[in-house]
């Protein structure tokens, strides 16, 4: 789907957005991967209220951050969602 | 008053408060007062159904039985929900675009709008809700034998099977009064979200007290209820990394699968931009909502007695510390739960059942005949609303069947298995344009029955659906078919073994016939809209701007119709109904008027996607699509057409050059004509003045003298009389006024009689023949034939230079044509001169003075009348002509 490329270089603005996209994009595999931390925790010496705090503070911290990623977000002129993960 | 009392009267007052409030949203909503109800918020509150009483109830057993763990089952949503700007916004915009009304008819529509599929995703979601709706029933009717339980004055303790039916009855009225009041999906349950919305705060509420109640109340603060957990048998962080990771995806799966789900974040959205608002608030109900339940487990394993079912931890704790009022909001939360999910999923399952298995099969049976748009709308409705009963009933059915027994505890993740086998379907739709309807159907049946078989069926317990032998030997005796431990999988937990093998091989059955076969063209066209959604629809957002609109509509119409006639529609139009300015409301009728305006310049179809891509919101559809294709295969018709006749104009334009090329030509020549015969008449006439002036005016002259100039003279009034008898039978021949006097005579006579006109005899000209050859029986003009052979044999004798010259006459048949070739041994006419010969007054050599150059041209005109020709035979020794007769005029002789 390389038809139709945009410019190489863009706005400093578009340019943020993009970033924060790709941000909002990755937000999820990193919170995948951060909440599945407890199971590699020693199994046998972990208390279920450290994994608590642990699991709870990350999730409000998840929470927050998808607040901020999504009230910045707002989506581009050219979508970028069907043209693949371009380099730009 | 008892306290069962009490409750029942409680209870009562909620369900009276949730009508009213449901009515009232309905009414603000039609009355267009409610921009409230499109609030953010209440979107993400709507979204709370995914907390049924199965979490409300069930996630403090969960906890209880294996301590952290429970959390997965919020961890999926959560990280589906901070991921929003991936999935869930292009699902929105999709279902937007498209007018979706189910995850059956997104599926059904991504895959060229299949009936089958949108079929089997219904059965399949039938199957795995009908025993989710029991378990809304059974923690309904358990939390209400809790309390009947604590009551000492309750004699005898209510109905179990009476109470489901009660609240199964209310919930089916309740659905069907606000959950089948408009037709069109798109237009949305405002009372439903605004029930289900104050549904979400009550029972987040109530588990916030009950969660307050037992830390600050029960355990003594915070410091304190960690000891307790420390001290309780869950202390310990024990999770298999299988369980923990299965869960969290297969919950993250379900959140987009589930029927009621897809309801309320799909077809009940208002906005897109709801997303942004429940991607932070969503993820913190999720937060808020599990944030006790650790606490509450521990607490209850200590405090309340061994065999004490922990799934009712939330009722039984205050219950047992006498707090009833705190114990009531408890039951109403978990009665909220239960409720808000049977509605939502019986609006979602009907809405599906209606669509894609009633209407279809009524729509057969009817054979289509009554289409009145009325009729269909009723029975639409009716559908619905019977389906409604029938989802309710079904759950009700199988509440009755199963018991109420511990089966059911189980069915909570049971029932995400089984929705979760659309998710390959529905990933791949969006996200990958090759998905075909042959991978989803190939797909989801292999899902389905995996997940049957090895999850669904052994639910039930050995022996009840499978027979033990069958979990111990596999199917059929084949043991990596055991449905517990497919292909030799053995000790993996069920639900994780059945999510892995069921998820696994519904993908390469989805990817592997996606890719060996071949899309239809909706499909294809389907597809592309679906996996490039954000390139085709326009910007999200609420229709609520009118005058936006308007004058979206008239920059639109401006640049079709041109300014000024677009700006005098749109005046007109905002007179009429009484507005000032060139902006009037965009109403329907408006609406058709323009767009009729402006299919008469794009075409219909061309303008209804226009339209309703400002309007409507909806992108265009594959119908709009098809019908712009044909519109267009017309456009390019015509201007195949248009092609056709400017060829053909080019044709007749080169034509008409090229007559004017040719009467310019004759032109020429005419003048050229003229300019030779004054020249040809000139000459002899300069002669005879010059002759006549001598005899005139000269006196003595000797009548030898007279005789020789009057003979010059006579001589040159001959050759005019030839020349002027010769331009009168070239202008007859020429004109075809020429009669023809046919006759009938041998061709050996004719040349006779031309070698003695033409004045052979006595010449130097030997003329050889050959006789036997000539003896051919002519029928046709001998007379102008005699003067072709004439003028050839005269030019002969005239201008052949041999030496001595001689005159070849050969007579043949050659392709049933009588050939005469007149062939002499002179020295032959020039190339460049063969050309001009037959043109008149061309001559070989003007030194030669002779005829004045027609004779050859009359050859031709009078060979071309009696059918033949006479053309120069180049190649020969000298100069050489032939004659072709056409052998009929001597066929028809003899």
């Amino acid at each position: 789907m390389s038809a139709e490329r945009g410019p190489l270089f863009l706005a400093r603005r578009t340019y943020r957005m993009r970033r924060l996209s790709d941000a909002a994009r990755m937000l999820p595999v990193a919170g995948a991967v951060l909440f599945a931390v407890p199971l590699l925790w020693e199994t046998d010496g972990v208390r279920t209220t450290r994994a608590m705090f642990y699991i709870f503070g990350l999730w409000i911290v998840l929470a927050g951050i998808a607040g901020v990623i999504s009230a910045r977000l707002r989506p581009t002129e050219s979508e970028e969602d069907s043209k693949g993960p371009q380099e730009r | 008053m008892t306290i069962l009392n009490v409750l029942i009267l409680v209870c009562i007052l909620y369900v009276v408060f949730l009508f009213a409030v449901a009515f009232a949203a309905d009414r603000a909503a039609l009355r267009g007062r409610g921009s409230w109800l499109r609030s953010p918020y209440i979107y993400t509150l709507s979204l709370s159904i995914y907390c049924t009483a199965w979490t409300f109830y069930g996630a403090v057993g969960f906890a209880a039985r294996s301590g952290l763990e429970f959390v997965t089952i919020y961890l999926g949503p959560t990280l589906i929900m901070i991921g929003w700007w991936w999935t869930l916004r292009k699902m929105v915009r999709v279902g937007r675009s498209q007018r979706i009304t189910s995850i059956a008819d997104l599926i059904s529509s991504r895959y060229g709008k299949s009936n089958l599929l949108a079929v089997i995703v219904t059965v399949l979601a039938v199957i795995g809700t009908t025993p989710y709706i029991a378990l809304q029933l059974q923690s309904v009717t358990l939390s209400f034998a809790a309390f009947a339980e604590t009551d000492p004055t309750a004699t005898t303790l209510p109905d179990m099977q009476s109470t489901a039916l009660w609240v199964a009855g209310g919930l089916a009225l309740f659905t069907i009064l606000f959950g089948t009041r408009n037709l069109d999906a798109n237009e949305r349950h405002h009372g439903v979200v605004m029930a289900i919305a104050l549904e979400a705060v009550v029972k987040l509420f109530a588990l916030l007290a009950v969660g307050i109640f037992v830390v600050w109340g029960l355990s003594g603060g915070v410091a304190a209820t960690l000891d307790r957990i420390d001290a309780s048998a869950i202390a310990r962080f024990e999770v298999s990394g299988s369980r923990w990771v299965g869960l969290t995806m297969l919950s993250a799966a379900a959140f987009l699968c589930l029927p009621r789900m897809f309801q309320v974040m799909v077809v009940e959205n208002e906005d897109e931009d709801h997303l942004r608002t429940a991607a932070w608030a969503f993820p913190t109900y999720l937060m808020l909502m599990s944030l006790f339940v650790v606490p509450i487990a521990a607490v209850g394993l200590e405090l309340m007695p061994g065999g004490a079912n922990p799934d009712l931890f939330v009722l039984t704790l205050p219950l047992m510390d006498g707090r009833d009022g705190l114990a009531i909001l408890s039951f109403l939360g978990g009665f909220s739960s239960a409720t808000s999910m049977v509605i939502v999923a019986a609006i979602a399952l009907s809405t599906m059942v209606s669509n894609h298995v009633v209407m279809p099969l009524w729509l057969h049976f009817s054979g289509g005949a009554a289409m009145v748009s009325g009729d269909v709308r009723h029975v639409a409705l009716l559908a619905r609303r019977l389906s409604i009963a029938g989802v309710v009933l079904l759950g009700y059915v199988y509440f009755r069947l199963s018991g109420g027994g511990t089966a059911l505890a189980a069915i909570g993740l049971i029932a995400f298995a089984g929705v979760a086998q659309f998710m390959p379907a529905l990933m791949g739709g969006l996200f990958w344009r090759g998905a075909t309807r042959t991978g989803a159907l190939a797909g989801l049946i292999v899902g389905a029955v995996v997940w049957i078989y090895c999850l669904f069926l052994p639910s039930f317990g050995p022996s009840v659906v499978l027979p033990q032998v069958v979990f111990d030997e596999g199917l059929f005796g084949l043991h990596w078919l055991r449905p517990r431990a497919l292909f030799g999988t053995e000790g993996m937990d069920p639900v994780v073994h059945a999510v892995l093998w069921s998820l696994l091989l519904n993908t390469s059955a989805f990817v592997l016939g996606s890719l060996l076969s071949f899309p239809q063209p909706v499909e294809r066209l389907q597809g592309a809209q679906f996996v490039n959604v954000f390139d085709h629809s326009g910007t999200p957002g609420g229709w609520t701007g009118g005058m936006a609109q308007s004058e979206d509509l008239l920059i639109m119409a401006q640049r079709i119709m041109g300014a000024t006639e677009a700006q005098a529609l749109f005046a007109e139009a905002a007179r009429r109904q009484g507005l000032a300015g060139y902006l009037p409301e965009p109403s329907p009728s408006f609406l058709q008027e323009l767009e009729r305006e402006l299919s008469g310049s794009v075409g219909a179809a061309t303008a209804h996607a226009m339209i309703s891509q400002i309007v409507g919101g909806a992108a265009v559809s594959v119908e709009d699509l098809m019908a712009v294709a044909d519109e267009t295969a017309q456009i390019m018709e015509y201007s195949s057409q248009l092609e056709a006749k400017s060829q053909e104009l080019a044709r007749t334009a080169r034509q008409l050059r090229q007559a004017n090329e040719k009467l310019t030509q004759l032109s020429v020549q005419k003048d050229g004509f003229l300019s030779q015969i004054s020249h040809e008449l000139r000459t002899p006439m300069t002669s005879i003045r010059a002759f006549s002036e001598i005899l005139r005016d000269t006196g003595d002259l000797t009548p030898e003298e007279q005789s020789k100039y009057a003979s010059v003279i006579h001589d040159e009034a001959v050759r005019l009389t030839r020349l002027l008898d010769d331009l009168l039978d070239l202008s007859v021949l020429e004109n075809g006024q020429v009669v023809l006097h046919v006759q009938t005579g041998s061709l050996a006579d004719l040349l006779d009689r031309a070698e003695r006109a033409a004045g052979v005899q006595g010449g130097t000209l030997r003329v050889m023949r050959d006789r036997t050859a000539e003896a051919v029986a002519l029928t046709t003009d001998l007379d102008r034939l005699v003067q072709v052979f004439i003028n050839l044999i005269a030019n002969a004798r005239k201008y052949c230079d041999g030496q001595p010259p001689i005159l070849t006459i050969r007579t043949a048949v050659i392709d049933g044509e009588l050939v005469i070739d007149f062939t002499d041994n002179g020295s032959g006419i020039a190339p460049a001169q063969q050309a001009v010969i037959f043109e008149k007054f061309s001559r070989i050599g003007q030194h030669k003075a002779g005829g004045a150059g027609l004779g050859l041209a009359i050859c031709r005109e009078i060979m071309a009348r009696l059918g033949g020709a006479v053309s120069y035979l180049p190649g020969q020794k000298g100069a050489a002509f032939r004659v072709t007769l056409p052998l009929s005029a001597r066929m028809a002789a003899q």
